[in-house]
């Protein structure tokens, strides 16, 4: 196991277990009010300091974990669910109507960046979580798409494939059996990759006011309420874009490390 | 003097020893070639020479270019030898040439980085050697790329590119090996005319006895780092010391005896087979060209026949064995096994499918790499309405494997535990655990390292005597064919020229393509084969 | 060539076409009227319908959507139900802030990630690729709002070498409006930057990995000289893919690194229209901006025939 395989996991279930805490204990109520305590530094009553309303921000960044994990989860959950079926579907059948369908569907969600489909669900439905959720996943679906169907291709190309169907197999037998279990470490690995994405769209969806609501923390509406004040107490920034970065730079070096040592071979893209 | 002299050559490779205690030398003029199976150190050979090895390779010895060692020099000395002194063709012209670059602007790299003549001049040097090769510029301008190229030409690409400059020393690695045998024979002159008229050592690294023997003024044989004999070709044909040599020499022309059998009613009938493919359009509005891979082909297969389909790329034999097996549709014709149709209403027929399986070429890619062979094995059983389940079913996987020469033990294991010839096995037993009427066996031991190649063919001939096979063995290798099949068929552009029986088709080609394809694949001398 | 590009350019029309309908709908599922919300809930009924026709609203929902398309043709993007005003001028004025600052990052990430990718890529293994993957790897990590912010309090407030935020517009000159954007633009850069310095080098890897370097090689070049005539064209080929779904990403982002500098970009606009329910400015910038992103990908799409040969001659 290699060293960025360690270290990520070790990253990413620190934050898990945060998150996972939080269900059960925080150090203070993240939603009580203290405003004689306000803006108070890091110290030893309040690990990460207060905010402008004297709320302790550890306990903050723990729920905030949860938001953010859980939209990012839910959305890849998504993206996989829609888009590895598609992508499967679209190689089994490569260069008919339904391929052309499906790629030429998939370069039309690529035109719409997640925010941008954020945008137009909120003017529609208003803001919310589950806008996040829905805008980050549909951006999720061409992504497997593609990385299902780039795989698979060539593994249709294989005897192994050849021999199944001379074995009188069907293509969605074949899919199943053979094609999916040779591609899932590649899902595996890009999951993690658009999971650490979908940490990233959410933090931006948030500060923008278009992902959680008041009062459900979230870290990207954190950095949203220090903008103002962020000149005199730093830390207001500072704890929640590190939280970010140490969840993102995790689930990355995670992914990395699962890409070695799930397959040498396998190829993953960044998209 | 010689030209090259490799001393006393060892190589490591992380630790690993590559090769051992190498020895050999190359005159002016001469031709030596260095043979061997696979991982026998013979490319890693010709990689020192040119100080190209990969990384963590360390050196000892002295490999002697006019006197001058090159072990241990430093790179930018290589730099300037490589190319200019030593040029350097590889195997595969596919991928030898740089998919963005004319042909022109990659042979005059070859000399304006030598910096050997002014832009000018280098120009008209590179339209020269390209003539030379072959290609001259009025029919192959030096703005092509190479895609506009087959392998053939490709390949007088490389060989321009390396014998720019004159080197005095070509090390050829595998030229013609990913070559049609009628390009291979045109390669192999070029070379050979190349070397007679610049006086050039020519340094051959190749697996094929055959055009060792046709080729070389000396041979180096080597297995696994060593070289286990050299000597004068017709010499060391004549009186092979190593028995490792004789092996070598014997399974190269390796024969095998087909048990006689009584040819009955027809198996297999194809009649007037036409399957087109869809050119892309080369401009806007024209109509869609075809291209015929397969024209108007008939022919029948006996129930108890071993049948032959010889032909070089592209000639459409490959598509029609996607045909044969169901896999895809023919736009005319017909193609029945045992009376029946193997596409029945646009579906492939089923009960016609259980009566067929086929081998491939590629030990690697012709099993999943997650199911043990005990799944991977009895995958056709899928093609059955009652299969075998539980102790019946393992007895049967027990009785294949053991039939194909591997033990009950192995079904527990996974593919990458086996060696390409193991693979080749089992990609038999399940091709037969069915008992299917009709095997196609599509290029399954081309992959192959000759004695490994000779122990599937006597593999063959024992199932045939155990198990009464009914095959059609699709091949380019026309010796292979010519031991291992009672008919033969010879297909060029996707027609079927001639068909006869095996022998005499060998022994008195009628067409003119089948008497070309027979001249052109090198031969082993018959006393290479009475050694034995 | 010309075949390809004509392929392209009909698949670009179509994109477009099937892009519009989808924002189109989108649009027409939300609730409300745009006429009452204007006029308030106390409006009269012969008020409403003179300011629905004014509107455009009065007509079947199939005429609409013609007229939105055909009027975006010509440049008309309808009237903003809150100010009034031609949609096509404000999005004009907002364009000039909000194109330059995505062209603006774009021109830097390359600029970065180039030299960058080429430097790892060539030093495989040793001390410096590994600082550099490892710098990559927390570049990736950083939300570029985040890094936006910490730029201004370094930068804009401690150091004071730049305004904290606001544009200085383009009458006041060239210099002093990219001096404004400066610090958008390494903010947008650098998070994107740090993705295709990673692209660079593993696509410059996986070429060093072909035959035909090792062809260049036998030829007499030096490392050096393979790698920059043989390898980065050929590189350049995945790279292109990248560069054109970063300029998507360039400009989503931008719109969110407005907020964090107060820029008058499309995001404040688009922001201010969605609060104010204003949504034919929300349809017309969403449809700008898909627009954008599905024109230059058609662009690298023209870029790949340039660099790849075997494209131009296909078709």
């Amino acid at each position: 196991m290699s060293r960025s395989l360690i270290l990520g996991a070790f990253l990413s279930s620190l934050v898990l277990l945060a998150a996972l805490v939080s269900f059960v204990w925080t150090p203070y109520d993240y939603a009580a009010l203290n405003i004689p305590d306000k803006l108070q530094p890091p110290s030893a009553q309040h690990w990460f300091g207060t905010d402008h309303f004297g709320r302790d921000m550890f306990s903050m960044i723990m729920v905030g974990a949860r938001t953010s994990i859980a939209v990012a989860l839910v959305a890849v959950g998504i993206g996989m669910a829609l888009g590895v079926p598609l992508g499967l579907a679209a190689a089994a059948r490569k260069g008919s109507w339904l391929d052309e369908l499906i790629m030429r569907g998939n370069d039309l969600v690529f035109a719409f960046p997640s925010l941008v489909i954020a945008i137009l669900i909120t003017a529609v439905l208003g803001a919310g979580a589950i806008n996040a959720i829905i805008a980050i996943g549909i951006f999720n679906i061409p992504v497997f798409a593609r990385i299902t169907r780039g795989a698979a291709l060539s593994l249709w190309e294989s005897e192994f494939i050849l021999a199944a169907r001379v074995s009188g197999k069907g293509a969605a037998r074949i899919s199943a059996e053979h094609i999916l279990p040779n591609v899932a470490n590649l899902l595996i690995v890009q999951g993690t990759i658009q999971f650490s994405l979908g940490i990233l769209a959410e933090a931006g969806l948030s500060y923008v006011g278009l992902g959680a609501q008041p009062p459900t923390p979230s870290w990207g509406r954190m950095l949203a309420d220090a903008q103002t004040m962020f000149s005199f107490a730093p830390h207001l920034a500072l704890i929640p874009g590190l939280a970010i970065i140490v969840t993102v730079l995790g689930l990355n070096l995670l992914g990395d490390g699962l890409r070695d040592w799930l397959d040498p071979r396998i190829r993953v893209a960044r998209a | 003097m010689s030209l090259l002299q490799i001393e006393n050559l060892s190589l490591s490779i992380h630790g690993a020893d590559i090769l051992k205690q190498v020895n050999l030398s190359i005159a002016p003029g001469q031709i030596v070639a260095v043979t061997g199976e696979s991982g026998s150190g013979k490319s890693m050979t010709a990689l020192a020479v040119m100080q190209l090895l990969p990384n963590g390779a360390e050196a000892e010895g002295a490999i002697r270019l006019n006197g001058h060692d090159l072990v241990n020099r430093p790179e930018s000395d290589m730099c300037a030898l490589r190319g200019a002194s030593i040029g350097m063709v590889f195997q595969e012209p596919m991928t030898a040439l740089n998919p963005v670059k004319t042909i022109g602007d990659q042979v005059m790299e070859s000399i304006l980085i030598h910096k050997a003549m002014p832009r000018a001049h280098a120009h008209d040097r590179a339209a020269e050697v390209l003539s030379r090769v072959g290609l001259p510029p009025d029919r192959f301008p030096l703005s092509r790329f190479p895609h506009e190229l087959s392998g053939g030409q490709r390949q007088r690409v490389v060989i321009a590119m390396a014998i720019a400059l004159r080197p005095k020393l070509l090390i050829a690695d595998e030229p013609t090996t990913a070559l049609d045998v009628t390009t291979q024979a045109q390669i192999l002159d070029l070379l050979k005319g190349l070397v007679s008229e610049y006086g050039m050592g020519l340094l051959m690294i190749t697996h094929d006895l055959a055009v060792v023997a046709g080729m070389a003024d000396q041979i180096v044989v080597m297995r696994h780092g060593e070289v286990v004999e050299t000597g004068a070709t017709s010499h060391l044909l004549r009186h092979m010391q190593h028995p490792y040599t004789r092996m070598l020499f014997e399974a190269s022309g390796h024969q095998v005896a087909l048990p006689e059998t009584a040819q009955s009613q027809p198996l297999l009938e194809v009649t007037n087979v036409v399957r087109d493919y869809r050119l892309p359009r080369k401009r806007l509005f024209d109509t869609p060209q075809h291209h015929r891979a397969v024209d108007r082909v008939s022919f029948t297969l006996n129930r108890g026949e071993r049948l032959g389909l010889v032909g070089e790329s592209g000639c459409g034999k490959s598509t029609l064995t996607r045909a044969i097996l169901g896999l895809e549709e023919v736009q005319v014709g017909d193609i029945r096994l045992d009376g029946q149709p193997v596409f029945s209403g646009h579906k492939p027929n089923l009960a016609v499918r259980r009566k067929m399986q086929v081998v491939f070429q590629d030990p690697y890619g012709s099993f999943n790499p997650r199911h043990r062979v005990a799944r991977l094995v009895t995958e056709p059983f899928h093609l059955l309405d009652s299969p075998p389940r539980g102790r019946e079913m393992e007895d049967r996987i027990a009785e294949m494997l053991t039939a194909v020469g591997l033990s009950p033990d192995d079904m527990g294991k996974y593919i990458h535990e086996f060696s390409g010839g193991q693979r080749q096995r089992i990609a038999i037993a399940r091709a037969l655990i069915i008992r299917p009427e009709l095997i196609l066996f599509d290029e399954a031991v081309s992959a192959l390292d000759v004695s490994v190649r000779a122990q599937i063919l006597d593999l063959l001939a024992e199932l045939c005597e155990a198990y009464d096979l009914t095959y059609l063995f699709i091949s380019h290798d026309l010796s292979v064919v010519r031991t291992i099949t009672d008919r033969v068929m010879v297909m060029r552009a996707g027609k079927i020229v001639e068909e006869g029986d095996t022998e005499s088709v060998f022994s008195d080609p009628q067409h003119q393509y089948t008497k070309d394809l027979i001249n052109a694949a090198p031969t082993l001398p018959d006393f290479g084969q009475e050694v034995a | 060539m010309l075949r390809y590009a004509l392929k392209r350019l009909i698949s670009l029309v179509i994109s477009l076409a099937v892009a519009s309908v989808v924002i189109f709908a989108v649009i027409e599922v939300a609730p409300g009227d745009p006429a009452s919300f204007m006029l308030g809930v106390n409006a009269q009924e012969d008020t409403l319908e003179a300011l629905r026709a004014e509107l455009g609203l009065d007509v079947s929902k199939v005429q609409r959507y013609f007229n939105w398309v055909s009027g975006m043709l010509v440049g008309d993007f309808g009237t903003s139900y809150t100010y009034r005003t031609p949609v096509s001028q404000m999005i004009a004025d907002r364009l000039w802030v909000s194109l330059p600052l995505a062209l603006y990052a774009l021109a830097l990430s390359t600029a970065i990630a180039f030299p960058v990718g080429i430097y790892a890529a060539a030093r495989r293994g040793k001390p410096g690729d590994l600082t550099v993957m490892g710098a990559t790897q927390l570049g990736i990590a950083v939300p570029n709002f985040w890094f936006a912010m910490m730029l201004v309090l370094i930068f804009a407030i401690n150091l004071r070498w730049f305004n904290a935020g606001g544009f200085s517009g383009w009458d006041k000159g060239f210099w002093t409006g990219i001096h404004s954007l400066t610090l958008p633009a390494i903010a947008l850069a650098l998070p994107q930057a740090a993705i295709l310095a990673r692209v660079m080098r593993s696509s410059l890897l996986d070429i060093l990995g072909e035959d035909f370097m090792r062809t260049a090689r036998a030829k007499g070049l030096s490392r050096r000289q393979a790698l920059w005539q043989h390898g980065v064209r050929n590189a350049l080929i995945p790279v292109l893919t990248i560069i054109g779904l970063q300029f998507s990403f360039l400009l989503a982002g931008s719109i969110i690194i407005e907020q964090v500098f107060y820029l008058p970009g499309l995001g404040r606009l688009v922001f201010q229209a969605i609060s104010a329910r204003d949504l034919i400015v929300v349809e017309s910038v969403v449809m700008l901006l898909v627009f954008a992103v599905i024109t230059v990908n058609f662009l690298v799409d023209l870029a790949y025939a340039a660099v790849d040969p075997r494209l131009r001659s296909r078709t």
